[in-house]
């Protein structure tokens, strides 16, 4: 073999090396970016002055106007899974299973994902997409020129907004979606009320409820940090925003899927 | 008290291999109206971000009456105002909120108070009180700029930043920002420091200008001087020609 092939062969072998190594570690400082804003974050989230009328403005914006998707989502989620569970599982005693499986698989699965995935994209893309265009725009600096710190003013109120409000909106989905296997139950498969009423009822148990507020909590600050996160450090005027946009919904939702897991793991697993 | 109220010795700073600033040295001495003129991309944003804490330096010293604010914790803004290039007005917030924001939030002044300030101060810079209550996206570019100002010096700062104070204005709006910003830095006895490269107004404003290139300070003195300075440089950026020792990178 000619040292002209050996070297092209090395150099072959280089350019394939930096290809892959170049994305890691562009991996690893973003990683270690995020590191440091959650610390900050969660740090002045604790820390006076608390801005009481941006955290009621980002309640308004996450809860009450999240309110219709949220109830939409989950509503057919439950109906679609009371059609599911009796088709699929049994028509034999189906009615015990269906207003079972509907209780389960809505409190502790459905309502928690869906509602949070439906936030993300709601919430998460208009987070990162207001405070994008302020970092664009040197409203961030001005907030630091006037004294304010941006981590107060602007991040802890919507991390507080995230952990406090998703929980009441997953409870209200959870009405919902059960709600909707009851109407399809009832007046699709002709289920008796009372009886699918005290099938619910008598399975209800507090650690479903609780599984899917605790994952509520997690996903709201997840949905925040994200669509914060990826607004503060956007750059790069209207593309650079609209990245942001995208990435803190794609990032938030691959977070919420994967803590989904861990934390079914850790609670059920046994 | 030192005479130089900011005094900026061997300042850092550079992104990845690009030297932005150069070991810089520049003085600004109390009351005087400093503007730092150099083409685009020479630093000019950077060394004023450097001087208000939003940016780091890697190295060098930054001193504001005699105290070193590099690495501080200190809130250093309580003396300083800022008129950004963008107005940078909150668009969540009314023209007076944002022109009181430093009341309301520092001071914890009762709105009331704050309004009737805001509109005082709205009212120095040439605008009527009905604006008080308009968004900021309601206004035109020129009351941006006197709203940002009302803004930067609604709590009578000692130094005040004007960021390209009249870029993007048309010419006859751009000299009635520049007399603006005379008066209230005489009314406030403050210390300027501005960064245009609308030489125009830094010939209306200037008590001494320096000019930034490569990261260092190649020149400075008064209107005067400037115009018998046979500094190529100087000469060049003033004639705004195409030929000469500045190299644009394009």
């Amino acid at each position: 073999m000619s040292m002209n092939n050996e070297k092209q062969i090395t150099a072959k072998m280089m350019s394939f090396v930096q290809a892959l190594g170049k994305p890691l570690v562009a991996f690893i400082v973003s990683l270690g970016y995020l590191s440091q804003f959650v610390a900050k974050s969660v740090y002045n989230c604790f820390m006076p002055p608390f801005y009481v009328r941006l955290l009621g403005r980002q309640f308004m914006n996450m809860g009450f106007y999240s309110l219709p998707v949220v109830g939409l989502t989950t509503l057919f989620a439950g109906m679609v899974i009371a059609i599911q569970t009796y088709s699929g599982i049994s028509k034999y005693g189906a009615e015990s299973a269906v207003a079972t499986v509907v209780l389960i698989s809505v409190t502790r699965e459905l309502a928690p994902v869906l509602s949070a995935l439906m936030v993300a994209g709601r919430i998460g893309a208009a987070m990162a997409a207001e405070i994008g265009t302020m970092r664009v725009t040197e409203q961030i600096d001005a907030l630091v020129t006037l004294s304010a710190n941006p981590f107060r003013y602007l991040i802890a109120p919507r991390v507080w907004a995230g952990i406090i409000v998703m929980p009441l909106l997953v409870l209200f989905g959870d009405v919902i979606g059960i709600f909707g296997g009851y109407v399809v139950g009832i007046y699709k498969l002709d289920f008796n009320p009372a009886n699918y009423i005290n099938n619910t009822m008598s399975n209800l148990q507090s650690i479903d409820i609780m599984t899917g507020v605790i994952k509520a909590c997690v996903f709201g600050f997840i949905i925040s940090i994200m669509g914060c996160y990826h607004g503060y450090r956007s750059k790069g005027g209207a593309q650079g925003v609209g990245e942001a946009t995208t990435n803190a919904v794609v990032s938030s939702s691959i977070l919420i899927l994967i803590f989904n897991y861990l934390i079914t793991e850790m609670i059920f697993s046994r | 008290m030192s005479e130089n109220k900011i005094e900026i010795r061997k300042l850092y700073k550079a992104f990845g291999k690009k030297k932005v600033l150069n070991d810089m040295d520049l003085d600004v001495r109390q009351g005087e109206s400093l503007v730092v003129i150099g083409g685009s991309g020479t630093g000019k944003s950077v060394l004023i971000k450097c001087i208000q804490g939003l940016l780091i330096p890697d190295s060098g010293s930054i001193k504001i009456d005699g105290h070193e604010v590099v690495g501080t914790t200190e809130d250093i803004h309580q003396k300083m105002g800022m008129l950004f290039q963008g107005a940078a007005l909150f668009d969540s917030l009314s023209v007076w909120e944002n022109v009181a924001f430093r009341l309301l939030d520092k001071s914890k002044m009762s709105k009331k108070d704050a309004k009737l300030e805001a509109i005082r101060v709205l009212r120095q810079v040439g605008l009527a009180p009905d604006v008080a209550d308009l968004s900021p996206a309601e206004l035109s570019g020129g009351m941006q700029k006197r709203v940002g100002l009302a803004r930067a010096i609604i709590t009578r700062p000692e130094i005040i930043f004007f960021d390209e104070p009249t870029t993007g204005l048309d010419p006859i709006m751009a000299d009635v920002i520049n007399d603006l910003i005379i008066e209230s830095a005489r009314g406030l006895g403050a210390t300027t420091l501005t960064i245009t490269h609308d030489m125009a107004s830094a010939r209306k404003i200037a008590d001494r200008i320096a000019m930034l290139y490569q990261g260092k300070i190649i020149w400075s003195g008064t209107v005067k001087e400037m115009d018998k300075s046979d500094n190529p440089y100087l000469r060049q950026f003033i004639s705004g020609s195409s030929h000469g020792p500045i190299k644009m990178e394009v």
